[in-house]
């Protein structure tokens, strides 16, 4: 199974003749082709990106899934990870939640003007990593500079594609009353590592990044379970609760869920206590949702527990006829309330 | 953590529970003061498990619900100068003034920033000597000592460019507004926890004699509330009206001394108006004399227009504990936390954005 991958300058740096980025490096001359040809193609070196035509020439099965994602993320280094692997696992994530085996990928980056290149190489190594990790290839990319203040250093855009394996049927017309839904892993913890390391937010804690390739973990479930998996879904932004919104708002069912059987750290837990965040709104990166039948919920449970990125993984909920579109937990207490979709930015609260 | 989750011990819930169902005869109505304890209320499902006796009613104790809307226009206009850095507890930065909220002002260029403590803007402000840092320093007696010492902090670091903005309530004056109002149907109270945790319980005493009502100082936890709800329904049916501490592991009688210190050598008591209330007489801490050039109001004059509340929205009727939000026709309908009418939608811990967030089923 995929082993996080730990970020280090595997290859050394070139000789760059800047120290930073600049805006010459985003022209389309010289430095441009400097900065890829010892940098971008030689890290990210394969038979298809190595042609280095305006576009990739590929061949593909069957049906295809197609998934794009843009990154901003600040801080850019944080504990468990960095922006590369983030852009890599989040598109590759986004197209195995289709039933797919991601193949290929797109690279963008915009890049402001003053980042340091040790920074940039750091990125680019973790991506590659992060590639050999899931097993996609970058075939076509791009690479923009714009000015000090208009940009904050680096964006990343990726874009995938995979095949949709023949045993898959992922569908949220699939979602019936009586599923049950499995969260693959502890909620919260790329959301709170993130805000650990935030200017001002600063506090002590050994809580890294979940930022994992799923596809692996995906591909072992769908061969095995097929279309007893109903739905994959993977909860980043918002966290489980706006994701578990937005299905049950597609589907048309309500969601009960189990307080006392969300998984989540114990130190994840207290810095949200401390932090007056609530866990269920919080940002997850190596997290899914599985929606699968009841027959086979334990099965696929059980098969889940042993690959290393789901190890915590749990049964949370079910899918009801009663409160259609509306996500219910139940909480230790015995007492019952509405989870309802996030509005705008989790903000701490006063005291 | 261990210390956390055994304040939410379902077994020891249910026993609480049971007890309160044995010993209450007749209906009484309970209000916990502290925004924090009705989002734990709402957020444990308590409301739905009390027995039917026992109707929980909501206080003013949302520091972000009582703030004057003036008070936030000053500070949105205060952001948006280009030289000023504006520092605000999270929840504060959502609150719509009578144009724009915070956070409007911010995605238009403003400096805003969220943080947890005030004395990260004391650091701001000596990493940016060219910048005016204001804190926007709301609360209860809870926030006070730490919005205090980064005046004291500021001021020994001889730092000109640090100022907050300053709305700060106190609990015991609107516990006494509230009793007489003559409308009142409080039989008794939950004090908020932490804010006796600065301050003590002896400003408690008073109210008590002079209302005929028991005070019960009470933590956050379910089984910290469920115990101060026992323990207030004791005392009512047995026709008790005293002071008492459910919250001992972290209060003390005496409050925290040094705490209380600092508060001493920075505020002073005046009137304080509360949004939604009204001036409450003695009900607040503004900056004393010598502390005048770390005071936002007094270092940038201004008068805004005083911009009128809106009309349909019931929030003092709330926080008065006269109706719930769900007795308002515009709950859930006109008024909701994408488009609050007033503040007790917006903040997380006013009563009606927890009923929103948090229905009951």
């Amino acid at each position: 199974m995929s082993k996080k991958i730990k970020m280090e300058l595997q290859c050394p740096m070139p000789k760059f003749d800047f120290d930073f980025i600049t805006l010459g490096h985003g022209s389309g001359g010289l430095l441009t082709n400097k900065l890829l040809d010892s940098g971008v193609f030689d890290v990210l070196s394969n038979e298809k990106l190595d042609k280095r035509h305006d576009g990739a020439f590929l061949k593909m099965d069957g049906e295809i899934a197609f998934s794009t994602d843009s990154f901003v993320i600040s801080p850019i280094f944080f504990p468990g990870g960095n922006i590369g692997e983030l852009a890599v696992n989040g598109t590759v994530n986004d197209v195995a939640m289709c039933g797919a085996v991601p193949k290929y990928i797109s690279l963008s980056f915009i890049l402001e003007e003053g980042l340091p290149m040790t920074d940039f190489w750091k990125i680019l190594v973790s991506i590659k990593n992060a590639c050999d990790a899931s097993g996609v290839l970058v075939v076509t990319g791009d690479t923009k500079v714009v000015d000090k203040g208009k940009g904050d250093r680096i964006f990343i855009n990726t874009t995938g594609l995979g095949s949709v394996h023949p045993k898959a049927n992922i569908d949220i017309l699939n979602v019936k009353v009586g599923d049950i839904i499995i969260v693959s892993n502890q909620i919260a913890t790329h959301g709170i590592s993130i805000l650990s390391v935030r200017q001002g937010l600063e506090f002590e804690t050994t809580i890294e990044s979940d930022t994992t390739n799923l596809n692996h973990s995906i591909l072992s479930l769908i061969e095995e379970f097929g279309e007893e998996i109903h739905l994959l879904r993977d909860p980043t932004r918002g966290g489980l609760s706006s994701t578990l919104n937005e299905i049950s708002r597609d589907a048309k069912k309500g969601i009960t869920l189990q307080d006392a059987d969300i998984p989540i750290d114990n130190q994840v837990r207290s810095a949200c206590e401390i932090l007056g965040l609530d866990p269920l709104y919080t940002a997850n990166e190596g997290v899914f949702i599985a929606i699968v039948s009841k027959e086979k919920a334990e099965n696929i449970l059980d098969k889940m527990k042993s690959f290393e990125n789901c190890k915590h993984a749990a049964i949370i909920g079910s899918v009801v006829s009663d409160h259609p579109q509306k996500v219910v937990i139940t909480n230790t207490m015995g007492g019952k309330r509405v989870v309802s979709m996030q509005v705008g930015e989790q903000l701490p609260r006063i005291c | 953590m261990k210390y956390l989750s055994e304040y939410r011990d379902p077994v020891l819930a249910k026993q609480i529970l049971d007890e309160i169902s044995r010993i209450v005869t007749k209906p009484w109505k309970i209000m916990e003061i502290c925004g924090g304890q009705t989002h734990s209320l709402v957020k444990n499902g308590i409301l739905n498990v009390l027995p039917k006796e026992v109707t929980m009613v909501h206080g003013p104790g949302c520091p972000v619900c009582v703030t004057p809307l003036h008070l936030i226009d000053k500070a949105i206009y205060l952001a948006e100068k280009k030289e000023v850095i504006l520092c605000s507890y999270g929840d504060m930065i959502r609150v719509p003034g009578s144009k724009q909220s915070l956070l409007e002002a911010k995605a238009q260029g403003a400096d805003v920033r969220i943080l947890y403590s005030p004395l990260e803007a004391v650091n701001i402000a000596k990493d940016n000597p060219d910048k005016e840092v204001i804190f926007f320093a709301v609360g209860f007696e809870t926030t006070a000592p730490a919005n205090a010492l980064s005046v004291l902090h500021a001021h020994k670091l001889g730092l000109s460019n640090y100022a907050i903005l300053s709305s700060h309530v106190l609990v015991p004056p609107a516990i006494e507004a509230i009793m007489s109002d003559e409308e009142t149907l409080i039989d008794g109270f939950l004090a908020a926890g932490h804010v006796c945790a600065i301050m003590g319980m002896k400003e408690y005493y008073p109210l008590a004699e002079k209302f005929k009502i028991p005070i019960v100082v009470t933590g956050f936890e379910p089984l910290d509330i469920l115990q101060g709800i026992l323990m207030t329904i004791k005392q009512l049916e047995e026709g008790r009206f005293d002071v008492e501490n459910q919250y001992e592991r972290v209060v003390k009688e005496t409050g925290n001394k040094n705490a209380k210190k600092v508060i001493n050598e920075v505020f002073r008591v005046q009137d304080q108006y509360w949004r939604g209330i009204d001036v409450i007489p003695n009900s607040g801490w503004g900056l004393k004399e010598e502390f005048k050039n770390f005071d936002a109001e007094y270092k940038f004059p201004l008068d805004l227009v005083v911009a009128e509340e809106n009309k349909e929205c019931i929030a003092g009727q709330i926080m008065k504990g006269l109706k719930k939000p769900i007795d308002c026709q515009h709950f859930e309908k006109k008024c909701n936390p994408q488009n609050p009418l007033g503040a007790p939608m917006v903040s997380s811990e006013g009563a009606c954005a927890a009923y929103y967030n948090f229905a009951v089923v």
